[in-house]
């Protein structure tokens, strides 16, 4: 098993000098690209089967490479095998979508070789079982990511999308080394070894606050989100669907190992600190999204919001496996891997969509689009099933997963500390919130640029995109379905997975009458996606057909009523901006400082009259800036050793010596 | 046989409040008008309005698009189905393990989504206005009703309808202050769901501040009949939740026998022919607000729901 995985990666990591070469022929992405859509379909299906028939052999390799003396551990067990199944799948969906987007990239040398070696990366990451290759995969994961993001680097925006994302990355890999460095200094750098070492109280939370920091930045947990919604927009489409929908899962999966498998029994309060991060990320991520006008910007804040959610179910998780009851635990963690996995999936397909509407439009603001699904048909079905899903409405496979979600919160009376009694109904209130937000947002998104009228002559032109694009978001969608009305088989596919990590597992699923989910008990809760499904496509279709039967079948076209005063101008509809005013006023004025500035001018005057809109980024004020400002004075200061006479350059070299033979005698 | 009666009590409830639905709106009219002195329409005047307006053509916009054609039947069936999965008269429903309460709320909101999504097909103004208006309100309403069937489902220690209506009948119930205020961010949520005054007014039409009206304008025809029907069929549910959570009393058991079951429909009348009652005296003796005051409305409901949520995790008996 493990060797078909990795020989899957080695053939990813043979494909970047072939991408280099075949980036000046005129068909060679789509060689690229469908080396990478088979290798990476490959080791989905490798991992996937690993994770259904044998999920308890964990088979592992060494390589004779990396440092000397250790080698490069790598190793299958439940838990990478469900994280490779969700970046191959992501990857592979990425591919396919890329065989047809690929071909509107205008300098694919920049996207080519980088694109396999970014695969390889994050499975890299998910396989490694030391240190040492994790962290050197995860920088590479990083750094192959960042040369996507700045591929279109004429554009200063993605150059500054760039260096945010760099400094980040840098931060992140900087955490996550200093929590491998406290984690092997009694043990060693191999994951078998820290598993069985026994660290002190002391090491051990300190060792959760880096990784939630260094994992944490890397999925975009508030408020170590600030390069996020630039980074991934900037990316070419199918890469940020991978970097959205995929990477950030990679770095769930950081936490996931080193909190829950590598560290030994979690202590209550580490799940204070990650369900206090997790919930205000939920909400503060999609209030963002809501904001924006740009269609990946607004994918990518949603992005932060999901993360929240995952992160808040593992909060649970982790606070129900410290006060012993490991049977919700493993509801709370189910919830929250089937978010990582339903996540994926529809970040990815609506991340294509844009993709889509960016090269047949050129555009991804959303004020130019509108009356896409006349011209993009399939394109716009494929897109709102991926906001039907995102919303976490039934039957699709979000709701799902926020439901098994909030059944783990009403259960969380039975935990005795009382610091828990108190934060997790807030954070139950935080993401009802998040949920309701998520669905005005995707309101917004799909009702400004698929359905009106088209705001700008490239919305109306637009064409509908190439097969391999919409069979890619197709896919998806059925999956989105699927995972949705049969959410059972995709929680009994997780229990290795939750017994591995939380050491219980959730009642098994498949098999129950007509395929009920049942959380607990039939007499607590329950939830039947195939049936609400059926029974509502029944009544739907009854009402339809007896309507038109015995009542009226007939239909004319003629102009829009709106009220007797229909308005041929185009401007006269509702916009992005004007959507979300109501929600603004509402909520944004404390959280985002929001003021609107009207500018009148005197009577008279020519002058159009204008409607300004300021929104500020409190967290990047209050804490980015002042540190990017020190930084800036301190370098300032420190610039001036460069322009010394060379008197003053033999003084300063006698005094450092003479300091450091002091520091040496002393 | 067990399997044979709860089919027919499920078929029976599916029509029930299919059938129930009209007269229960066409019921409030009459009150609020009798209460104005006025005469009002006849009780049965919306089922006569369904069926005119089934009978016309459907006169569709020049550029609607065929997702603005098939969203009546979307949100109908969602309504249907959420509203038959509620308890009215018997605790026996067949499928009544689909689909939970909070599955139930997430239904009604798949229902919303697309009803927005319809506003803004067109690209009129009205519309635009209307769909905006309504996710704001939902952003604030939705949560407040998950927090306050998360304060009922902690106590009744379920969240399937049915084990939380028998645990509410039951002596176990008791005096509790979270279930006071879970009640009346109940009724501050359905009022702002179903657009009643003071959130939204259902009478008027060509307001600036009207809501569901202004994302249904450019229906027509059995298209609107159906949309007509699903706000009516929403009513019904909200009332019926109210019934089956607050006052359980007379809901037949799912063993129960004939007797009981009609015993039980009877009351199930009663109960609706109150709340309804109340509903209109209410709406007659409140005015509309500005929009942005809904916020403040719903932000009550909200708060109320969290503080009768936290009482729970306080202490197991408040």
């Amino acid at each position: 098993m493990i060797a078909v995985a990795l020989w899957s990666v080695a053939a990813l990591l043979a494909l970047v000098p072939a991408g280099i070469v075949l980036s000046t022929r005129p068909r060679g992405s789509i060689i690229l690209y469908g080396g990478c859509l088979i290798a990476t379909s490959t080791l989905c299906v490798t991992a996937l089967s690993d994770l259904l028939y044998f999920p308890h052999l964990a088979p592992s390799a060494t390589l004779p490479i990396g440092l000397p003396w250790l080698g490069a551990h790598f190793r299958l067990d439940a838990l990478s095998a469900f994280f490779l199944v969700v970046v191959n799948l992501g990857g592979a969906a990425a591919s396919l979508f890329a065989l047809g987007y690929g071909q509107h990239e205008d300098s694919p040398g920049r996207v080519l070789p980088f694109y396999p070696a970014y695969l390889a990366g994050m499975n890299v990451v998910v396989l490694a079982n030391d240190a040492f290759s994790f962290l050197v995969a995860w920088e590479f994961m990083s750094l192959t990511s960042w040369a996507l993001v700045v591929s279109h680097h004429r554009e200063a925006e993605n150059v500054r999308a760039g260096y945010v994302y760099l400094l980040m990355a840098s931060f992140g890999t900087l955490a996550l080394l200093l929590a491998f460095g406290l984690l092997a200094s009694g043990a060693g750098y191999d994951f078998d070894a820290i598993r069985a070492s026994h660290p002190s109280a002391a090491l051990t939370g300190m060792v959760v606050i880096l990784v939630l920091l260094g994992a944490g930045s890397k999925a975009g947990l508030v408020p170590l989100h600030a390069w996020l919604p630039l980074a991934h927009p900037a990316a070419p489409s199918h890469v940020s669907g991978l970097m959205s929908g995929v990477m950030t899962k990679v770095a769930v999966y950081g936490f996931v190992r080193i909190v829950f498998d590598l560290l030994p029994e979690p202590v209550w309060w580490w799940s204070m600190v990650v369900l206090l991060v997790g919930g205000p990320t939920a909400t503060l991520g999609v209030l963002y999204a809501l904001m924006q006008r740009d269609i990946k910007r607004v994918l990518a804040y949603s992005t932060i919001e999901n993360i929240g959610i995952i992160f808040t179910g593992l909060g649970l998780a982790l606070a129900f496996k410290a006060e012993g009851l490991d049977w919700v635990a493993a509801l709370a963690f189910t919830a929250a891997m089937l978010h990582v996995f339903n996540h994926a999936l529809f970040k990815s397909l609506l991340f294509f969509g844009a993709g889509a509407v960016l090269a047949a439009t050129g555009e991804r603001d959303m004020e130019k689009l509108g009356g896409l699904i006349h011209r993009m048909p399939k394109t716009a079905f494929a897109v709102l099933v991926g906001c039907v899903a995102i919303s976490a409405l039934p039957p699709f496979n979000g709701f799902v997963s926020e439901w098994l979600t909030f059944q783990a919160i009403l259960l969380s009376p039975q935990l005795p500390s009382w610091g828990l009694k108190l934060i997790i109904p807030a954070v139950g209130g935080l993401l009802a919130l998040a949920a309701a937000f998520a669905a005005a947002c995707f309101v917004k998104l799909y009702g400004i640029s698929f359905l009106g009228r088209p705001r700008s002559d490239v919305a109306a032109s637009a064409r509908e995109t190439d097969r391999f694009s919409l069979t890619a978001m197709l896919v998806l969608a059925a999956f989105c379905l699927v995972a949705g009305i049969l959410p059972a088989l995709f929680i009994d596919a997780l229990a290795p997975v939750s017994k591995d990590m939380v050491g219980n597992i959730m009642p098994h699923q498949v098999g129950l009458q007509w395929l009920t989910i049942v959380p607990i008990a039939e007499s607590r809760s329950s939830y039947n996606g195939l049936l609400v499904f059926l029974f509502a496509a029944l009544c739907g279709t009854a009402a339809a057909s007896a309507i038109h039967r015995l009542a009226s079948d007939r239909l004319r076209r003629a102009p829009a009523w709106d009220c007797g005063y229909p308005d041929p101008n185009l401007a006269i509809q509702y916009s992005a901006s004007s959507f979300s005013q109501p929600i603004r006023r509402v909520f944004g004025s404390v959280i985002f400082a929001a003021r609107e500035i009207g500018e009148m001018p005197p009577p008279s005057s020519p002058l159009p009259a204008r409607l300004r809109v300021e929104l500020h980024d409190l967290i990047w004020d209050a804490l980015y800036a002042p540190i990017a400002k020190a930084i800036g004075f301190a370098t300032d200061r420190i610039n001036i050793l460069q322009f010394l006479t060379i008197r003053r350059y033999l003084t300063l070299v006698f005094v450092a010596l003479i300091v450091l033979l002091l520091v040496v005698a002393l | 046989m067990n399997a044979l009666r709860d089919i027919l009590s499920q078929g029976a409830q599916m029509s029930l409040v299919l059938g129930l639905a009209p007269l229960l709106t066409g019921f409030v009219r009459k009150v609020k008008a009798r209460l104005l002195r006025r005469r009002g329409p006849p009780l049965l005047q919306p089922y006569r309005d369904l069926i005119r307006l089934m009978r016309k053509d459907v006169v569709l916009a020049d550029n609607a698009s065929w997702l603005f054609r098939v969203i009546p039947y979307l949100i109908f069936a969602g309504t249907w189905v959420a509203a038959s999965l509620v308890p009215t008269f018997g605790n026996g429903l067949l499928f009544s393990g689909t689909a939970d309460l909070i599955a139930i709320i997430a239904l009604l909101g798949s229902a919303r989504f697309f009803q927005a999504l319809a506003g803004m097909d067109v690209g009129t103004a009205f519309g635009g206005i209307g769909s905006s208006r309504e996710v704001m309100i939902a952003s604030l309403a939705e949560p407040a009703m998950l927090i306050t069937v998360f304060s009922v489902a902690m106590i009744a220690g379920s969240t399937q309808l049915p084990n939380v209506a028998e645990f509410m009948g039951s002596d176990a119930v008791g005096l509790r202050v979270s279930l006071g205020m879970a009640f009346v961010a109940l009724t501050i949520v359905a009022l702002a769901e179903n657009a009643r005054i003071p959130v939204d007014n259902p009478a008027t039409h060509l307001e600036l501040t009207m809501v569901h009206e202004a994302m249904v304008l450019e229906y027509s025809g059995r298209h609107l009949a159906l949309i007509d029907l699903s706000s009516q069929l929403k009513l019904l549910l909200y009332v019926s939740l109210i019934a089956c959570v607050f006052l359980p009393w007379g809901t037949a058991t799912a063993d129960a026998s004939v007797a009981r079951l009609v015993f039980g429909a009877l009351l199930y009348l009663g109960k609706l022919t109150v709340l309804g009652f109340l509903l209109a005296v209410f709406e007659t003796s409140i005015a509309k607000m500005r929009v942005f005051r809904i916020p403040e409305f719903l932000g009550a409901a909200l708060m109320l729901a969290l503080l009768a949520t936290l009482l729970r995790f306080v202490s197991g008996s408040l």
